[in-house]
């Protein structure tokens, strides 16, 4: 391709980059260094020294960790079997049951969250009919946890369900010839031809769970979380610097926390 | 002791085994086979003929039906499992792991079996010295040339020293040239191992000059075990006899009138040109110079075809009329 070509496609690129990413971006960042009312130091400041924003981003982040885990940790063994059995019965009505909450929004799976382990939820109904203490978590930590497992598990399925099938059948067998346990097949062979796959399904859990939003919402406005602090100074306290410093935090957190994941993963790979 | 002189090798007996697959269909009839100690055995038929499944039931990746047995030796393995069976087996495409270089290749096995690193390190040695592979030991796999790569898988498959060795079409995947250069290798190599060997193929020149003895399948059954002059000269079916080289056939009035008999089965080397006169009558199509023959495609004067090979000198061209002796025939 020619160099008048390369500059068709590349000012519209730069054009848009520029105009629905640097400045915006820019424009939150220096709304960050500005000193909220009645202060005299700037918002990122503010945000770097209160414990409670520190105590937010743990939350986040914890939660967030832990979340993505389960997911890949649940997600695992049943792509792989859903991949290698392409035909049991119920399989497709079970690929169906499993994509379904795909479409939906984070507030209806709150909603979902809140009808199985809320006040009124199945497992509180159960709990109470079988021990007589209640059992609820939809208004706290653990219910986001369950809303996070609802909506990544469908996304991660679909991304390591893939993988698992790009796994030449022969490697598999070639290792069993030459001796190589189910375990070993599955260190040796598997688990290195999908790392690629487990590092990008694991950061889109990861960056999904920590900018998640409706859920939380759904399900109490009390669980401290960043996007829920983000939401408190932005829209009750007009707290717009410290809003936007928070902005800016989460989105470095989540590049740090997906960086390092990156680097690990990669040198794991370069290591075997 | 090197590894050549440390493998030792078994005959594989299989009684009876079949493969039905779980919708019905049968891939193997029931069939009996022996595989003699060091020989080379090459499995050979047509894609769908049950070759690869015959090959994956002696390494015990498809399991036989009831009632058949797989022996290597006197160990009764039909129920051992792939893992345990002590095969060396080479794949179509060689499924090398693209997770390891040359060396952790050659070296799986013997990590799996917990050998130290130090026997290891010059099995793994000894092997690509084998191969003719001492530069590479460090490569990744995907820069390795088509070529390369079979040396690899076979030096994989040799290095834990297994009973037998199965070789499932370790040709294919090289061009025609390197093939060629290669089954003088591969068959240099396994003489000098000694090993028992079976290999699958759907080439018929593959198989004759790999197989110390070649068994021709067709639709899951045996059509007939011999080495491979037998097999050309004493074809036991038409099948047997078209599978290993063109054959040709006659019939008609003038193969009657010349020949005393109602049809002819012949091959194309076995014809005599001759200019017109005695014989039967035929008129060349096309002509095709190979240098070190001529193949030419006639037509009798009723319009069937047949294919000879003549000498490089031989002179006729399309359209002209010759007549053609046979130096033999084989009963139709």
């Amino acid at each position: 391709m020619g160099r008048r070509a390369w500059l068709i496609i590349a000012i519209p690129a730069v054009t848009l980059f520029i105009a629905f990413w640097l400045l915006p971006m820019a424009k939150l960042a220096g709304l960050g260094a500005a000193t909220p009312q009645g202060m005299d130091v700037s918002a990122y400041w503010l945000v770097l020294t209160q414990p409670r924003y520190w105590q937010s981003l743990a939350n986040t982040v914890g939660l967030s960790l832990a979340a993505t885990l389960a997911t890949l940790a649940i997600a695992l063994p049943v792509s792989r079997f859903l991949a290698r059995h392409p035909a049991f019965p119920g399989r497709r009505v079970l690929m169906s049951l499993l994509i379904f909450p795909l479409a939906f929004p984070g507030v209806v799976v709150g909603f979902l969250v809140i009808l199985a382990t809320g006040r009124q939820g199945v497992l509180n109904t159960l709990a109470k009919a079988i021990s007589g203490e209640p059992m609820v978590l939809a208004y706290g930590m653990a219910g986001l946890f369950i809303g996070y497992l609802y909506f990544l598990l469908p996304r991660t399925i679909g991304v390591l369900m893939a993988a698992v099938e790009g796994i030449d059948k022969h490697w598999l067998e070639a290792a069993q010839t030459l001796g190589a346990s189910p375990w070993r097949r599955f260190v040796d062979i598997e688990l290195p031809a999908l790392t690629s796959a487990l590092t990008a399904a694991g950061a889109m859990c990861f960056a999904t769970a920590m900018g998640a939003f409706g859920t939380v919402f759904t399900l109490g406005t009390k669980i401290d979380v960043l996007p829920i602090t983000i939401y408190d100074e932005f829209t009750n306290y007009a707290n717009i610097p410290v809003a936007a410093a928070l902005s800016v935090v989460l989105g470095l957190a989540t590049w740090a926390a997906l960086y390092i994941a990156n680097t690990l993963a990669s040198r794991s790979a370069q290591r075997r | 002791m090197t590894l050549a002189s440390s493998l030792q090798a078994l005959s594989i007996t299989l009684t009876h085994c079949a493969k039905t697959w779980p919708d019905g269909s049968r891939a193997l009839e029931p069939l009996n086979l022996e595989v003699r100690a060091g020989e080379t055995l090459a499995l050979l038929g047509p894609s769908g003929c049950g070759k690869t499944t015959l090959l994956r039931m002696i390494c015990g990746l498809e399991k036989t039906d009831a009632g058949g047995t797989i022996r290597f030796g006197s160990d009764d393995v039909t129920r051992t499992a792939p893992e345990a069976r002590g095969v060396g087996v080479v794949f179509q495409g060689y499924a090398l792991f693209p997770n390891m270089n040359v060396a952790q290749n050659i070296g799986y096995g013997l990590k799996i079996r917990g050998v130290d690193s130090v026997t290891r390190h010059r099995r793994v040695t000894e092997m690509l010295e084998l191969v003719e592979l001492e530069a590479l030991a460090e490569r990744r796999i995907d820069q390795l040339s088509g070529g390369q790569r079979q040396r690899v898988a076979l030096a994989r498959a040799i290095a834990i020293e297994p009973r037998v060795l199965l070789l499932d079409e370790p040709l294919t995947a090289l061009d025609a040239r390197l093939r060629q250069q290669l089954r003088v290798d591969l068959s240099a190599l396994l003489k000098k191992l000694g090993i028992t060997c079976v290999i699958v193929t759907h080439d018929q020149e593959e198989a004759m000059m790999l197989g110390d003895r070649v068994a021709v399948m067709s639709a899951g059954r045996l059509e007939q075990l011999g080495n491979p002059e037998m097999l050309y000269r004493q074809p036991a079916s038409n099948f047997v006899a078209d599978f290993l080289g063109t054959l040709c056939h006659l019939r008609g009035g003038p193969v009657k009138h010349h020949h005393g008999v109602d049809s002819l089965t012949f091959r194309p080397h076995e014809v005599q040109l001759q200019a017109p006169g005695h014989g039967l009558a035929a008129s060349i199509r096309a002509r095709f110079y190979l240098g070190s023959h001529v193949r030419f495609e006639l037509v009798l004067d009723d319009g069937q075809p047949f294919t000879a090979l003549a000498g490089p000198d031989a002179p006729w061209q399309p359209g002209d009329s010759v007549s053609i002796t046979l130096n033999q025939t084989h009963a139709a």
